[in-house]
């Protein structure tokens, strides 16, 4: 066989197993979203249920990527420019909850702020338990955007500028934030993305209660059990727009920024 | 552990800039302990809290053998699948120049924006009863949804990106030099990449491999939706930890937990051990 | 082998990198490509090796036609700027390459590898890997790895470009006898004029995707076709649309007034050893400058602030 004909052989191969695989599912859930119409589709979307469940998604992820922006930032601070014995291995295990299977991540936590645990906390069936377990979920992003680029700002800047008589605070403001900003908005945009649709951290310990806990990725497997697929597909196609929207918006921001530096 | 904040060495100097210092230190090794590592720690205790024997027992138990094996064979075939066509689309990524590349990057990102649960239900509109190729399948006896070959589809779904994504930024480090000098040598394109490209990528690509591996060990949503989740035939590791926690056997959900956390932690051993490897990492 | 290249063109999208280009370069030759950066000598090369397809014309290696023909079945050994060395195998195996994927047999390979290390002087170097050698051994493993499947042609692109001036000035002499040695038709691109006259037979002068003139490196020198070409190949003084050389503006004693001088103020003396460039103005107010040797200014007594006299060559002028 030629190079050329088993090139094409190749390709075909990988255009059949990405249509099996990705494309064709994703064109039969917006076929099916959109299925009666946009007013059907909307008349899915708004109802009371679905709505609450995508207000909830939407609210909590703000939380939960406000949080992480916060916490990622320190970590990863406290990673670079700090020193401490053990640093190696709790840098490492910043990353465990990307290995980690989100199942057992809900069943982790709840194992420390469910009922009976050692702290006499109970969060479960709570809107804070939904928050703690997409806060696991997503704590690498942040922290794994800042550390490469706070790395690469060898505190020269700083010097500089502290030198010239700023303090701490305005150093920070002024020298090390904006340039970490980039870093940020790219951990808190996969954050986001992330949030929206996490569904096996928060299915054991959010208990799932309508208009309370239940989350969109929930609420639409509540629908797919239902067998009511129509909105099922509907609110599917919205959350994945925010996420598309959000990385999408992420990518032509990097890319303006790298054109701006260069 | 060392991460523990009480037992942080404390700085004895007056400095503000010091004592700043451990404040941060403090505040960012407690939210990590609290969020991540105390939890963690808290199953393996809660496993084998009441001994080995009740562990034992809960790992011997035939769903559970059978879900650890259901999980392996998952693994087997979405991993060397996703890690074969994911070098394909690395490649075409970044060596290809064709119409409709941005199209091919948006295919293989769009796990990473599609809830689990998402990815199950169109699936099932698809291969499921009253999908597109439903009556077709069911006409030929052949069960998609509610049955492995689904879960095939789901865990090679959502695991899709991660070797085409860790393998495209060292293909393009590697650049196309040694590549056009091995043809000029007279190698054609299968010793090429055969014994050049991949050797030199070969790091980008195991790296790639283990996240997938991780990702398809793991996944619960997706597979959630397609499998039926049938006791004993559509329970893989993770969706039989459900199962054993709203039966309310919860030895046996933290000893799978525990079993899986284990596979996670070797995940993360392999990953460091690798990014020493490849010098130029970019950040996950 | 003698290489035929007729009628070349190449666009990278909008930009034309070769346009029209014919060139031909005898068997055996050692030609220079010479020309600025984004002037189409890397990319004529490419062409050559079937690492780039024409966008039309044709190019020939010895009687074969070779336009479509995939780089690894046209038989040419290729240089690249930044070595392209096979990482992760040794010096050996990266000389071997080009012998195992034609599955010649191990003893031959062997000797093959051994005879060509000697050549390059890596003998003892065999078992290291790329990232143990400097710049030049890297360019010298490369260079026997391309020699060794014997190939009819060899290219090299930039070959010298990475390295540091000492380095390269050692390598140039030695790719020079390396050729007297061997005898392959050998082409490589330069942006260094220096390097061009002082190592190949015939140089090619490209411009924006043109050839500008190819000849001999004291042809081009003596008789350039355009202004490009003088200004490009050797030092040149500009004087609106004239040019001259400066080692023939001449100094004259004091007080020779013969036809043809004129007076000038040094502004300049910079001494480079034995050569000293003299900056000058003309009566006319115009700036030269003059390269003389150290003899000529301590002979006349040259200082920053003097006044004296020189004589300017006819200039040359070339038609628009």
């Amino acid at each position: 066989m030629g190079a050329r004909s088993a090139s094409l052989l190749g390709r075909g191969l990988l255009g059949i197993y990405l249509s099996v695989l990705v494309v064709l599912p994703i064109a039969a859930l917006l076929a099916r979203s959109s299925h009666g119409g946009l007013s059907a589709f909307w008349r899915e979307v708004s109802s009371p249920e679905a709505q609450a469940a995508i207000k909830l998604t939407l609210g909590v992820s703000v939380v939960v990527v406000i949080v992480n922006g916060l916490f990622g930032t320190l970590i990863a601070w406290v990673m670079v420019r700090d020193e401490f014995r053990g640093k190696k291995v709790v840098n490492a295990l910043i990353d465990l909850p990307f290995a980690l299977p989100t199942i057992v991540a809900g069943v982790v936590l709840l194992a420390l702020y469910g009922k009976g645990g050692p702290f006499g906390v109970d969060i479960t069936f709570t809107r804070a338990a939904v928050v703690m377990a997409l806060l696991f979920v997503t704590l690498p992003f942040v922290a794994r955007s800042v550390q490469p680029v706070l790395l690469e700002l060898d505190g020269s800047a700083e010097e500089a500028a502290a030198s010239l008589g700023a303090g701490r605070l305005t150093v920070f403001r002024r020298i090390v934030l904006p340039a970490l900003t980039p870093a940020i908005i790219s951990g808190i945009a996969l954050s986001f993305a992330r949030a929206l649709g996490e569904f096996g951290s928060v299915v054991l310990i959010s208990g799932n209660l309508p208009f309370k806990t239940e989350v969109g990725s929930v609420y639409i497997f509540g629908q797919i059990q239902n067998e009511n697929l129509p909105a099922a597909a509907a609110v599917s196609v919205v959350l994945m727009l925010f996420a598309l929207v959000v990385l999408a918006a992420l990518t032509l921001f990097t890319r303006s920024r790298s054109k701006h530096v260069r | 552990m060392s991460a523990d904040p009480a037992k942080v060495p404390v700085a004895a100097s007056g400095a503000s800039v010091k004592a700043s210092r451990l404040g941060l230190r403090t505040v960012a090794l407690g939210y990590l302990f609290l969020l991540l590592l105390l939890p963690v720690a808290m199953i393996f205790y809660r496993t084998f809290e009441h001994g080995l024997e009740p562990v034992w027992k809960a790992m011997t138990e035939p769903n559970a053998v059978h879900a650890f094996w259901l999980s392996i064979e998952l693994v087997a075939i979405a991993v060397p699948l996703n890690t074969v066509f994911g070098i394909g689309i690395a490649l075409l990524l970044e060596r290809g120049s064709f119409r409709g590349r941005w199209a091919l990057g948006l295919v293989v990102d769009l796990p990473f924006a599609i809830s689990p649960v998402v990815v199950g239900l169109a699936l099932v509109l698809v291969y499921g009863q009253a999908g597109w190729f439903g009556t077709w399948l069911s006409e030929h006896g052949i069960d998609v949804i509610f049955s492995v070959p689904g879960m095939v589809l789901a865990t090679a779904f959502v695991s899709l990106p991660f070797v085409a994504r860790e393998t495209v930024p060292v293909l393009h480090e590697l650049g196309t030099d040694s590549e056009e000098a091995a043809a000029t040598l007279g190698a054609n394109a299968w010793q090429t990449f055969w014994r050049v490209t991949l050797p030199a990528i070969r790091w980008g690509v195991v790296y790639g491999v283990v996240l997938t591996t991780a990702r398809a060990l793991g996944e619960f949503g997706a597979v959630s939706v397609v499998s039926g989740r049938i006791e004993g035939q559509t329970q893989q590791l993770p969706l039989y930890v459900q199962d054993r926690f709203e039966n309310f056997d919860a030895t046996g959900a933290y000893t799978a937990a525990v079993v899986l956390a284990l596979l996670a932690l070797a995940t993360l051993l392999a990953m460091n051990l690798l990014t020493r490897r490849t010098r130029s990492r970019r950040a996950v | 082998m003698a290489i035929e290249v007729r009628d070349v063109t190449k666009r990278f999208g909008t930009f034309t990198a070769l346009d029209d280009v014919c060139l031909r370069v005898g068997d055996g030759a050692l030609t220079a490509l010479l020309g600025p950066s984004g002037s189409g000598k890397s990319t004529l090369l490419r062409i050559i090796a079937g690492l780039e397809t024409p966008d039309s014309g044709s190019v020939q290696i010895g009687e074969e036609e070779v336009t479509r023909a995939p780089a690894r079945a046209r038989g040419v050994g290729f240089v690249f700027q930044h070595y392209a060395p096979f990482k992760h195998m040794t010096v050996a195996d990266n000389v071997a390459f080009g012998l195992k994927v034609r599955r010649r047999p191990k003893a031959e390979i062997h000797a093959r590898v051994e005879e060509l290390l000697a050549l390059v002087r890596l003998d003892g170097l065999a078992e290291r890997y790329p990232s143990q050698l400097s710049g030049g051994q890297q360019q010298r493993m490369a260079l026997a790895r391309a020699l060794a499947p014997e190939p009819k042609v060899l290219l090299l692109d930039e070959p010298f470009g990475a390295l540091d001036a000492q380095v390269r000035a050692e390598l140039r002499e030695w790719l020079r006898r390396l050729h007297e040695e061997i005898h392959v038709t050998t082409i490589f691109v330069t942006h260094d004029q220096e390097e061009a006259m002082e190592v190949a037979e015939q140089i090619v002068v490209m411009n924006a995707g043109r050839i500008e003139q190819a000849g001999a490196p004291r042809e081009l020198y003596e008789a350039p076709r355009n202004e490009f070409v003088m200004s490009f190949v050797g030092p040149v003084n500009r004087l609106g649309d004239a040019f001259l050389r400066p080692h023939d503006i001449q100094i004259l004693p004091g007080g020779d007034s013969s036809p043809g001088s004129t007076e000038a103020l040094v502004r300049r003396v910079v001494h480079l050893g034995f050569e000293v460039r003299v900056e000058l103005t003309l009566q006319d107010g115009r700036d030269v400058w003059a390269q003389v040797t150290r003899d000529t200014t301590q002979e006349l007594e040259v200082e920053e602030g003097q006044i004296l006299t020189v004589r300017l060559p006819a200039p040359r002028v070339f038609a628009a």
